[in-house]
């Protein structure tokens, strides 16, 4: 059963991708949750033996190339974000749902500084904290979305 | 380590051009994500178009039939301006006639990045499409395109705060250049000195200069002119021509003479 129905995690991935390009009112756009980071987050947690940096950091030069960025710049990000939930997967998962969101808002916002810092490399300046928003929303989707992940998991037997 | 290989990524890419073919090679493989995530707005123009009233139908008919013979009118003179336009330029010596091709693009994406203008459009290097190619819709130009991939490109649009070009005055040939400014309504004019002939309500076209985009345009019209004595510049806000973020379909002219005397 192992190797098995681990397309399910590539799937997760093409979704995010998908959410990730799809277009949205402009004043939304600011508002966006880090999908990627999220299944990240979700995945290292969950099968911190399998899944590594370098599943992350190839999940992010994906990103890089469909969302038209820098190429490296989530791939950076989420490497270092993968990096931060494998060494805290056993507190991520002893955690009661409401620390899970606080702790899912910090790691995420630790992808968005580095994803700012990239873009203030390139000379684009975000007003204010902006950039933290998708932080803050992909903390609130964080609840609403696990639960929905691991009984997939669960269901398909992904090892 | 892979921290530091996706640094070093990140600076060739910034501040390098050698992945640029790497990328433009790549791209093709985000346009299918563009494609799907555009399809639920097809769909509702697709059934905009069906579920039409015979009555609308006919109505659009005859309203079209006009403008076509309003427009053909407009040609026939235009055909005689261009004769005549050629033997002028062929008198004074200067003739540098640049064959223009159009193609009709269609939008199926725009950057998911709030601070970039980028459009993603359905036609590449299969269709001529290169890196430089002035993009622009029925009203103006939009912008140009910055990644050609081989079916499938981006295109920086005017607006964005990384983008100038020179434009020209229509009623006295001033030059400048004009700026994004990140928002989708506003040029700015730069270096515009505070005594140079420029109001309100001036119409700006492309000027050619630096032979990215053909002459001779419409980019914008100014709407408003500060002049501050104390300040060496005007402060000059150009509202831009083409409808930046409502263009389903665009058109990329393919000029040969320029794309061959840049590629």
């Amino acid at each position: 059963m192992d190797a098995h129905n681990r397309w399910f995690i590539l799937f997760t991935f093409v979704v995010a991708l998908l959410l990730a390009v799809m277009p949205l009112p402009a004043n939304w756009l600011w508002f966006r949750p880090a999908f990627c980071a999220l299944l990240v987050i979700f995945w290292t947690t969950r099968m911190p033996q399998e899944l590594g940096v370098g599943f992350a950091w190839i999940a992010g030069l994906a990103e890089d190339l469909v969302t038209g960025s820098t190429l490296g710049a989530h791939a950076l990000a989420l490497a270092v974000l993968a990096y931060f939930s494998l060494l805290t997967y056993r507190r991520t998962r002893a955690f009661n749902p409401g620390q899970q969101l606080m702790w899912v808002f910090v790691l995420v916002g630790i992808n968005q500084l580095l994803g700012n810092w990239v873009h203030s490399l390139a000379g684009k300046t975000v007003p204010g904290l902006t950039f933290l928003w998708p932080a803050l929303t992909t903390a609130l989707l964080w609840p609403l979305v696990t639960p929905w992940l691991h009984r997939m998991a669960t269901s398909l037997r992904i090892r | 380590m892979l921290g530091a290989l996706a640094t070093a990524l990140i600076l060739v890419n910034l501040y390098t051009d050698w992945l640029d073919p790497v990328r433009e090679r790549l791209s093709s493989l985000a346009a299918p994500f563009y494609w799907i995530t555009g399809t639920p707005s097809r769909v509702g123009d697709w059934a905009g178009e069906q579920l039409r009233t015979r009555e609308e139908l006919v109505e659009e008919n005859s309203r079209l039939k006009h403008q076509v013979m309003l427009l053909e009118q407009q040609a026939q003179l235009l055909a005689a301006v261009r004769a005549e336009n050629t033997q002028l330029k062929e008198l004074m010596n200067s003739a540098e006639s640049v064959d223009e091709r159009v193609l009709v693009a269609q939008v199926i994406g725009v950057s998911p990045d709030p601070l970039e203008h980028v459009l993603i459009i359905d036609k590449g290097r299969s269709d001529g499409v290169r890196q430089g190619t002035a993009i622009m819709d029925a009203s103006g130009l939009l912008g140009q395109v910055i990644e050609a991939g081989d079916f499938s490109s981006r295109v920086l649009l005017i607006t964005d705060a990384n983008h100038a070009l020179p434009v020209q005055v229509l009623r006295n040939s001033v030059r400048a250049v004009a700026e994004g400014t990140g928002d989708l309504y506003r040029l700015k004019l730069r270096h515009l000195a505070n005594t140079s002939d420029i109001r309100e309500g001036d119409l700006l076209l492309s000027s050619g200069l630096g032979g990215r985009f053909p002459a001779g345009y419409p980019v914008g019209e100014v709407i408003s002119v500060k002049r501050d004595p104390g300040r060496a510049f005007a402060d000059v806000d150009v509202q831009p021509r083409g409808l930046m973020n409502r263009s389903r379909f665009v058109l990329a002219v393919l000029s040969e003479t320029l794309t061959d005397g840049q590629n």
